[in-house]
């Protein structure tokens, strides 16, 4: 496996990004709509209907409602799915039948740049996502400002991570519909055990240490710190291991990609 | 100096190989031609022209710069017309060049103008808004090829432009191929048509399992290797079995066909008419098909 190298990238990548942008500016009206109704739908949902037998909940030593609780939980939700859904679908799309891949590599853009493109992609479009769901959640009354604002440059570092997650699976399945396999082994057993719907308290002693090496249990820890104003040495070291997890993940998608595609 | 030079260059999948020591060059201005079956390794051999495919060994030189070295650079000079089509099913026709200057760093008025005079040579202004999706596979393939031209390359490259495509197409390709060339442009071409090598190409290597098995100007490889002209004989008897072993000629023997190549005037085929038959015999001038099955032989490929 052949390691990327600084040399190797350049701002190159950003014009695979532009792609990426153009073609979805083309349709951002059908884009907002799930970010900006999304969490209506599960405040709604989860604020009216659940709310009611659940009551309040302790945290950070404070009484929140349990709406309050999965806001946070949401919008990391949707950092997670916003980029891995577009470096695993739409990612294999673009290499697979669109032959966009092929295309760009008849260019001065190396594979290594492309791939990054691809990823920087992925995390705007978790960026995107959770401005709007905040602008959503904050009109609602349910963060604190302003760190809320620090969503967005979280957006931005978890959305990374799980673009590198979902180009690694890019690299690895033999076909599209093996995609199935990591969503249903690693995505939504995240969506239900991060944190998100409930404390992990509540699980058993065991479980809690496993949710601690999932990495949205870190993405919500932030998220929810953050927008709540409740400040914990945690929040520190669910940092540091986005941060190194990112790090350690975006180079080994890119050696990953390159494995597959040069033959 | 050769705009291209390409020499012992090897590629292996495997256990297979794919390309076993191919070298030749492209000299400035003229159209050179790849011809080779199916499997051949011409599309191989392509990829390896602009780092697509790594090589495993062999030397390559484009505009006098090492491609391990000069890779970017040498990208940005050539065009590349692939064999698949790769448009992007996303954008318009015209978002389709115009998007694709923006990889060569092409500021946006520029790519625009160049976008429309490309519309323009290859007769595609009229679906200049269509989705890519409602255009043919003849549209498609002018599209392939405007989109190569869009950074103005030194050197164009095209694998299997015309494959598949039906004869009117094909010819209109042909048509704007032979002007580009005109105009001074460099064309690497690979193809199994003979008709397109015979028309475009100035200099031509047929190559087999990864191998150069001739190279030369097409219409002098056939006058050495093939002849002047080919009688074809359907349904031949011995009688005229006969006749032609007494006249010493090189004969193909198909079984309920025979070839007899000829490497001059039609004494023969006059003597052979009046002498023995004139039904289901053909004269014709020996072509680069000749050669290329005289070659790469009668058999299937994949
Ligand atoms: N990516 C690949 N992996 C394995 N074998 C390949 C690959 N690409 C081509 N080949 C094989 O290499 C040989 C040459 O293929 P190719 O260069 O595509 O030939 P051509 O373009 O002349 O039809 C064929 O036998 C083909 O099956
Ligand atoms: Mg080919």
């Amino acid at each position: 496996m052949k390691w990327p190298t600084p040399s190797q990238i350049s701002a190159r990548s950003l014009r695979v990004w532009q792609r990426n942008f153009s073609i979805y500016r083309q349709n951002w009206k059908i884009s907002f709509v799930p970010p900006l109704l999304e969490p209506l739908l599960y405040i709604l949902a989860f604020g009216v209907g659940l709310a009611v037998m659940v009551g309040e909940l302790e945290y950070g030593g404070e009484k929140i409602s349990y709406t309050t609780f999965i806001a946070p939980g949401l919008v990391s939700v949707a950092i997670m799915y916003n980029a891995f859904f577009e470096t695993t679908y739409n990612s294999f799309v673009r290499m697979y039948y669109q032959k966009t891949f092929d295309a760009l590599l008849a260019t001065p853009l190396n594979l290594e740049e492309i791939i990054l493109g691809e990823m920087l992609w992925a995390a705007t479009k978790s960026v995107i996502a959770v401005t709007l769901m905040t602008c959503v959640i904050s009109l609602c009354g349910f963060f604190s400002f302003p760190g809320t604002l620090l969503l967005i440059p979280l957006a931005l570092l978890g959305g990374l991570l799980f673009a590198a997650l979902g180009m690694i699976c890019t690299a690895l399945v033999p076909g599209i519909e093996m995609f199935n396999l990591p969503i249903f082994l690693g995505i939504t057993p995240m969506f239900l055990f991060s944190g998100t719907f409930f404390p992990l308290q509540n699980l058993p002693n065991w479980a809690q240490v496993l949710a601690q090496f999932l990495p949205l249990t870190h993405l919500v820890t932030l998220a929810r710190g953050c927008s709540l104003h409740v400040w914990s040495g945690d929040l520190w070291f669910s940092l540091l291991y986005l941060l190194v997890a990112t790090l350690l993940l975006l180079p080994l998608a890119i050696a990953l990609m390159v494995r597959r595609i040069v033959v | 100096m050769p705009i291209l030079k390409v020499e012992s260059l090897r590629k292996n999948y495997g256990t297979l190989t794919a390309v076993d020591g191919i070298s030749f060059d492209v000299q400035s201005g003229e159209c050179f031609g790849l011809l080779g079956p199916n499997g051949a390794g011409k599309t191989s051999t392509i990829r390896m022209l602009y780092g697509y495919t790594p090589r495993d060994s062999g030397l390559l030189e484009v505009f006098g710069l090492d491609i391990d070295k000069g890779l970017r650079e040498i990208k940005r000079r050539i065009g590349i017309c692939q064999q698949e089509d790769s448009l992007d099913p996303d954008l318009s026709v015209r978002d389709n060049l115009i998007g694709y200057a923006r990889y060569f760093a092409i500021p946006k008025p520029e790519a625009e103008r160049r976008a429309d005079e490309l519309l323009g040579f290859f007769a595609l202004q009229n679906r200049a808004k269509d989705k890519i999706m409602v255009l043919s596979g003849g549209l498609k393939r002018r599209l392939m090829l405007a989109r190569a031209l869009v950074n103005q390359p030194e050197l164009l490259i095209l694998d299997e432009p015309t494959t598949g495509l039906d004869p009117q197409s094909r010819q209109l390709l042909w048509e704007k191929l032979a002007e580009l060339k005109k105009q001074g442009l460099t064309i690497l071409l690979t193809t199994h048509y003979m008709e397109e090598a015979e028309r475009l190409c100035d200099r031509l290597v047929i190559v087999d399992h990864g191998r150069i098995l001739v190279e030369g100007k097409p219409a002098a490889l056939v006058q050495e290797r093939v002849g002047h002209s080919v009688l074809e004989i359907a349904d031949p008897d011995q009688p005229l079995r006969d006749f032609l072993a007494r006249e010493k000629c090189r004969v193909e023997d198909l079984g309920s066909r025979l070839l007899v190549y000829l490497d001059h005037g039609d004494e023969l085929f006059l003597k052979l008419t009046r002498e023995v038959r004139a039904e289901g015999c053909m004269l014709r001038p020996a072509g680069l098909e000749d050669l290329f099955l005289n070659l790469t032989g009668r058999e299937l490929r994949e």
